[in-house]
C-alpha cells in the first residue's frame, strides 16, 4: 500500500528537486520505481493486472514493463515497488518453486506460494525487500484465490486488493464495486469474468488519470481453469 | 552461487539429508544462523534472518544511510566483553540503532483486550489495520489460535506477529510430540519471551496476549485443589485419587512456602491467592517484544486499551456468567473504536474454555453506531418533551 504521505521521504519522488537548503544526501539501497497492481477473485477464475511504465522520479525508464509474473499454470504474482527487489523477489520465487517441485513431485498451490512467501519477505524483516505483493491465483477446489502481502510478509487472503501507487485512490472504487461497501439497498450479484475484466480496464483508466506513475499501457492476465489469458490494453502515456 | 544462498537451498534440502547440526561455510550466513545457539531449541535454527552485518558496512565506503557508522562500532566494542560473558553472539550489531532506514511505515494501532472469569477466557479485539492514516485492512484477524486451547491476540507490526505465531505455533507442537501433552501457557509465554529476546532493541514490536487453559478437560470451572506457582507445569488428565494425593502433598510445601513468605503476605491472603492459581485452568499472559512477560487477570494491548480499560474495570469481575462477559468485551471494543482512530470496523470474539477455543461470527460496528445515534436521537426528543411540559 502505497502512501501519499511525504514524511518518508520516498527517494525519487519530487521533494528532491525542490532547494530547502543544504542537506545531506546518503546512499539510499531503496528506489522507488512507481505502477500499480491489482487482483480480484471470482466464483471459478482470478485476475491480475499491472500497469507497465517504470519510473523514477520524473522519468520514465520504460513504458513496457509489466508487474505481472507468472509462477505456476494456476498462478499469477503482481509485484510493485522497488524494480530491483522485484526481480529478484520473483527469481526467488522461481527457483523455490523449482525445489519443490523436484522434492515433492508436484506443483505448489497459490496457498502455499503465499505461505512461503511469507517466510522469504519475513527473513529480510530487518532490510526488507520494498516490493507490495499480490498474488492471485485458483485455490486447490478451483475457486479464485487472491492474497495481499505487506512488504515484510504479512498476508491474508482477500476477494480484491490493489497495490502500488495508486492503492489508496483504487481500493475504495473497488470495495464499492466489487464488496458492495458504503452503498445501501443494493444487490449483491456476483461477479462474471467479461465484467470483471471490463471493471479492471475501467479503474485503470481512471488510476492513470490521477497518478502520474500509473500509464503506459494495462497487462490483464486472467487465471481459469483452462490456463492463463493474457491481454494489453493501452493507457495514456502522459 | 548468490541465488542458492538466498533461498537457503543448503537448509532446505540438509533437513533431509543429515541430522546433526549442519557445517555452514558461507561468511553471510554465520550472521543469520545465531539465532539456532539457543539453548531451548535442539533444531536447526528458529528462522534464518539476513541481516546487514556492520562488518561489511564498515569495509564499504558507502554508507547506508545510517546515522553513523563509527558510532556503531564503538558501541559494539564496548558491549564486546559484556556480551561474551553472556550465552548471546557478539555480531548484534542491530541493537544500537536501525542499519537501513525504511521507505514505508508498518502497520500498527490497535484494540485488544482479554479477560478471565468463572467461564474462562474472553478475547476480543477489533479488526483495523492502519498504516500511519491509511487503513491497510479493514478485516485483519488479530485473535490467532495456537492450538486447540491457546489462543493468541496481537498487537504491534502484524508481519512480527503474524510469523512469531506460526514458530510458536510449531514450538510447540513440536513440544507436545516429544513430550506428550500440550505445554502450558505459562511456558508458552516464558517460550514466546525467550524466542524474541534476542531481537530486543530492534524494530521488532510484538505485544501478544496468550489465553489458554491449562490441564485436562473438565465440566465446570475450575477445580480448586490448592496449587501453587511454583508447582508443576500442567498435568493433562488426572484422576481423582491423583488430585487428593497431589492435594496433600502441594499442602505440606504450602505450609513450608507461607512460613517463608509471612512478612510480606497473611497465610488466608496467600490461600486465598493460591487457590486462584490453579493447576489446570484459565491462564492469562502478557508477552512484548521488550520483554515484558507478566501473567493476570485482565489485559488491554494497544492505542485503544485505555478506552477499553475504562469499560473492562468497571464491569469485570470473576462471577460473570459468558453472555455478561461477551456483552462487556463488545462494549469495551465499541467505545475503544469510538475514541481511538486506530482502531474500528469489526470486533471479532474468542471464548476459550475447558473444551477448546469457540469463535463468535465477526460482527461488524458500523450497526451498532447506528443504533446509538438512535438511541441519542430518542433521548434527545424524550429531553426535549420533558422541559416542554414543566
Amino acid at each position: 500500500i502505497m502512501l501519499s504521505s511525504q514524511h518518508f521521504g520516498d527517494p525519487g519522488k519530487m521533494k528532491d528537486y525542490h532547494y530547502t537548503g543544504p542537506v545531506e544526501h546518503k546512499f539510499s539501497p531503496y528506489a522507488f520505481n512507481g505502477g500499480t497492481v491489482l487482483a480480484v477473485a471470482g466464483e471459478d477464475f482470478a485476475i491480475v493486472a499491472s500497469d507497465t511504465r517504470l519510473s523514477e522520479g520524473y522519468s520514465i525508464h520504460s513504458r513496457d514493463s509489466p508487474k505481472c509474473y507468472k509462477l505456476t499454470d494456476t498462478t499469477v504474482i503482481g509485484c510493485s515497488g522497488f524494480h530491483g527487489d522485484c526481480l529478484t523477489l520473483t527469481k526467488i520465487i522461481d527457483a523455490r518453486l523449482k525445489m519443490y517441485k523436484h522434492s515433492n513431485n508436484k506443483t505448489m498451490t497459490s496457498g502455499a506460494i503465499a505461505a512461503m512467501l511469507s517466510t522469504i519477505l519475513y527473513s529480510r524483516r530487518f532490510f526488507p525487500y520494498y516490493v507490495y505483493n499480490i498474488i492471485g491465483g485458483l485455490d486447490e477446489e478451483g475457486k479464485g484465490a487472491v492474497y495481499s502481502f505487506d512488504p515484510v510478509g504479512s498476508y491474508q487472503r482477500d476477494t480484491y486488493k490493489a497495490g502500488g501507487s495508486a492503492s489508496a485512490m483504487l481500493q475504495p472504487l473497488l470495495d464499492n464495486q466489487i464488496g458492495f461497501k458504503n452503498m445501501e439497498g443494493v444487490e449483491h450479484v456476483p461477479l462474471t469474468k467479461d465484467k470483471a475484466v471490463q471493471l479492471v480496464k475501467d479503474v485503470f483508466i481512471s488510476a492513470a488519470e490521477r497518478d502520474v506513475y500509473t500509464g503506459d499501457a494495462l497487462r490483464v492476465c486472467v487465471i481459469t481453469k483452462e490456463g492463463i489469458n493474457e491481454e494489453t490494453i493501452p493507457l495514456r502515456k502522459d | 552461487m548468490a541465488l542458492q544462498d538466498i533461498c537457503n537451498f543448503q537448509s532446505v534440502f540438509e533437513d533431509r539429508l543429515t541430522t546433526e547440526y549442519p557445517a555452514v561455510p558461507h561468511g553471510k550466513k554465520i550472521a543469520s544462523n545465531y539465532v539456532s545457539g539457543l539453548p531451548f531449541s535442539n533444531n536447526k535454527s528458529l528462522f534464518h534472518f539476513y541481516i546487514p552485518v556492520a562488518e561489511y558496512l564498515d569495509e564499504s565506503p558507502i554508507q547506508f544511510g545510517q546515522i553513523s557508522t563509527v558510532q556503531n562500532c564503538s558501541a559494539v566494542s564496548s558491549e564486546d566483553p559484556f556480551l561474551t560473558s553472556s550465552s548471546l553472539p557478539t555480531c548484534l550489531p542491530f541493537a544500537s540503532s536501525q542499519s537501513v532506514p525504511l521507505p514505508f511505515p508498518m502497520a500498527h494501532g490497535t484494540t485488544t483486550l482479554a479477560f478471565m472469569f468463572q467461564g474462562g477466557v474472553m478475547a476480543a479485539a477489533d479488526t483495523r489495520s492502519s498504516c500511519s492514516g491509511l487503513v491497510a485492512c479493514p478485516a485483519s484477524q488479530k485473535i490467532l489460535p495456537i492450538h486447540s486451547h491457546l489462543v493468541g491476540l496481537t498487537s504491534g507490526t502484524s508481519a512480527d506477529c503474524a510469523l512469531w505465531k506460526r514458530i510458536l505455533a510449531r514450538e510447540l507442537r513440536l513440544y507436545q510430540l516429544r513430550h506428550g501433552r500440550r505445554l502450558s501457557t505459562s511456558g508458552a509465554a516464558k517460550l514466546l519471551s525467550h524466542m524474541l529476546h534476542p531481537f530486543k532493541g530492534t524494530e521488532l514490536c510484538v505485544a501478544a496476549t496468550l489465553c489458554g487453559w491449562d490441564g485436562g478437560e473438565v465440566d465446570d470451572g475450575c477445580d480448586y485443589h490448592g496449587g501453587t506457582e511454583t508447582g508443576p507445569g500442567s498435568r493433562g488428565e488426572t484422576t481423582k485419587n491423583q488430585m487428593t494425593e497431589q492435594k496433600n502433598f502441594v499442602d505440606s510445601t504450602n505450609a513450608k512456602v507461607s512460613l517463608a513468605k509471612d512478612e510480606r503476605f497473611s497465610f488466608s491472603q496467600q490461600c486465598s491467592i493460591r487457590k486462584k492459581m490453579n493447576l489446570s485452568g484459565p491462564r492469562l499472559f502478557y508477552v512484548c517484544s521488550d520483554g515484558t512477560r507478566l501473567r493476570g487477570m485482565l489485559f488491554s494491548v494497544g492505542s485503544g486499551s485505555p478506552y477499553a480499560y475504562s469499560i473492562l474495570d468497571q464491569g469485570v469481575h470473576w462471577g460473570l456468567t459468558v453472555d455478561e462477559a461477551k456483552s462487556i468485551a463488545r462494549e469495551a471494543v465499541y467505545r475503544a473504536t469510538y475514541r481511538d482512530a486506530y482502531s474500528g470496523n469489526c470486533v471479532d470474539m474468542y471464548h476459550i474454555t475447558s473444551k477448546g477455543w469457540t469463535r463468535r461470527n465477526r460482527e461488524d460496528l458500523k450497526e451498532e453506531y447506528y443504533r446509538e445515534k438512535e438511541r441519542r436521537k430518542h433521548e434527545k426528543t424524550e429531553r426535549r418533551d420533558v422541559a416542554f411540559s414543566d
